[in-house]
């Protein structure tokens, strides 16, 4: 295995630090971070709308993932907890990312270019391994749950990170995408092929 | 048999698919990490290696989503009481697995826990065989079906799979197995794609045809360098299973059902007292 450079990130992010990252560079996150899918996000948009306050969103990590979770003595355990498919969030990420100032998304799929263009200046998007569930376990722990009546995959998890990753930034805050590059490139050699 | 049996199987047989994946799956994945050329899909690769090692050994699912619970029962005879062994053995395993309460009620969204899907299928053999195939939704909702037509031959039907692994491929975790079905009617078609990922990963269809089909899928797609997670590289598709099946003269349906690298799969068998779980 190569021997892998990583930036360390630490929440909240600073401006600077989210501008200077590159496509492709790896990363490790530490520190809180809030684990929420489709469900979480519209309450959020829709609780904001009617003016009640959200804290700790400003500057704040975001990770699309659904954990498996068990309640061990009053306590929740994570046991497996991996990133989900952040397309599912395109309509509802650039209202996240402009009106509650988060500056990092963590997923996996990569998110369109509308997203893309909200993330200029301010956000980046870090796409952590599909799958890799048990291994993302070992690296966060729960430090508190809100709305479990969404069920335990759509809840607001509350999570400290510790080195979490290597997660790779593939849409950056200048307007690129590792997705769309690929993108291209898929269709170029589809093209080719009939 | 009675339910209590097949809930004590269903239970195990949950672990194992969920916590373990099958040799073939793992062989696949080492062989591409040893070949892939690409920094980051490389590194993707080992990341997904250790993973599954980990898994294994914690006796925790490798994926947080356990997926949809398809499960395949043959045999010569059997009755309900395989039906409720295996509502209970689910329910059993969601707990102490455990695994993610997935299932949904579509339009209030309502959590209800883990509902299991389940096909019945006689056999002569006078054992009770049950498989599970428990899938994410990432990989499924990336699923199409084409009713196309028989002008549009052999060559439509690649055009539509690379077209649609072109498209969609990146959110169903690559590398994919791609479960192929051709023939018989709509959900016939769809049927047969999702269960020939029950089938091993390193053969190909005896069927001269199909077989030949598979290959030429699995270099075309691969050609593609989509790659790992949608990243770019040579590795998008570890397999290509084309199962095929008589279909009305004017029809041709095509069905792809893609799984996730995760490929989780297990059959357990039933023979009186003895019972054997891979």
């Amino acid at each position: 295995m190569t021997r892998l450079k990583y930036t360390k990130l630490s929440t909240p992010l600073e401006r600077e630090s989210v501008l200077q990252l590159k496509l492709g560079d790896r990363v490790v996150v530490s520190g809180t971070i809030f684990s929420m899918r489709d469900q979480a996000i519209q309450r959020i948009l829709k609780e904001g709308q009617h003016g009640k306050n959200i804290p700790g969103l400003k500057n704040a990590i975001i990770y699309n993932c659904g954990p498996l979770a068990r309640k061990k003595g009053g306590k929740w355990d994570l046991v497996s907890a991996g990133p989900t498919t952040s397309s599912r969030m395109n309509p509802l990420m650039p209202s996240m990312i402009n009106d509650f100032g988060i500056s990092a998304v963590i997923g996996k799929g990569g998110m369109s270019l509308e997203v893309l263009r909200a993330m200029k200046g301010k956000c980046v998007y870090l796409s952590a391994v599909g799958g890799s569930g048990a291994l993302a376990a070992e690296q966060l722990q729960v430090q508190k749950v809100q709305w479990l009546d969404l069920g335990m995959p759509e809840a607001l998890w509350t999570l400290k990170a510790n080195e979490f990753g290597s997660l790779i930034v593939t849409m950056d805050a200048h307007g690129h995408s590792l997705y769309e590059n690929v993108s291209k490139k898929v269709r170029k050699n589809l093209e080719s092929q009939r | 048999m009675d339910s209590k049996l097949v809930a004590r199987v269903v239970e195990k047989l949950l672990l194992k698919a969920t916590t373990d994946l099958p040799e073939d799956a793992v062989h696949a994945l080492q062989k591409a990490a040893a070949r892939e050329k690409n920094e980051i899909a490389k590194d993707q690769l080992h990341i997904i290696l250790q993973n599954v090692e980990l898994a294994k050994g914690k006796k925790v699912p490798m994926c947080q989503d356990t997926g949809t619970l398809t499960f395949y029962v043959k045999g010569r005879s059997f009755g309900m009481e395989v039906e409720e062994g295996i509502r209970k053995g689910v329910k059993r395993a969601t707990e102490k697995v455990p695994l993610r309460p997935n299932s949904v009620n579509p339009l209030t969204r309502k959590n209800m826990g883990n509902d299991p899907i389940i096909n019945y299928e006689y056999s002569k053999d006078d054992c009770l065989e049950i498989s599970v195939i428990p899938k994410g939704a990432g990989c499924e909702n990336m699923s199409s079906l084409g009713m196309l037509t028989p002008a549009h031959g052999r060559e439509g039907i690649k055009k539509f799979i690379l077209k649609t692994i072109a498209e969609k491929g990146k959110n169903a975790c690559p590398p994919l197995v791609v479960g192929i079905g051709i023939g018989g009617t709509s959900e016939e078609a769809m049927k047969l794609a999702k269960k020939s990922f029950l089938l091993p990963l390193d053969e190909n269809n005896p069927d001269k045809e199909a077989g030949k089909l598979e290959q030429e899928l699995l270099q075309e797609i691969n050609a593609l360098e989509l790659g790992t997670m949608g990243l770019g590289g040579s590795t998008t598709v570890l397999a290509v299973k084309v199962s095929v099946k008589p279909t009305h003269t004017a029809s041709l349906p095509v069905a792809i059902n893609l799984q996730c690298w995760a490929d989780r799969k297990a059959t357990a068998r039933i023979c009186g007292d003895k019972i054997e779980i891979h």
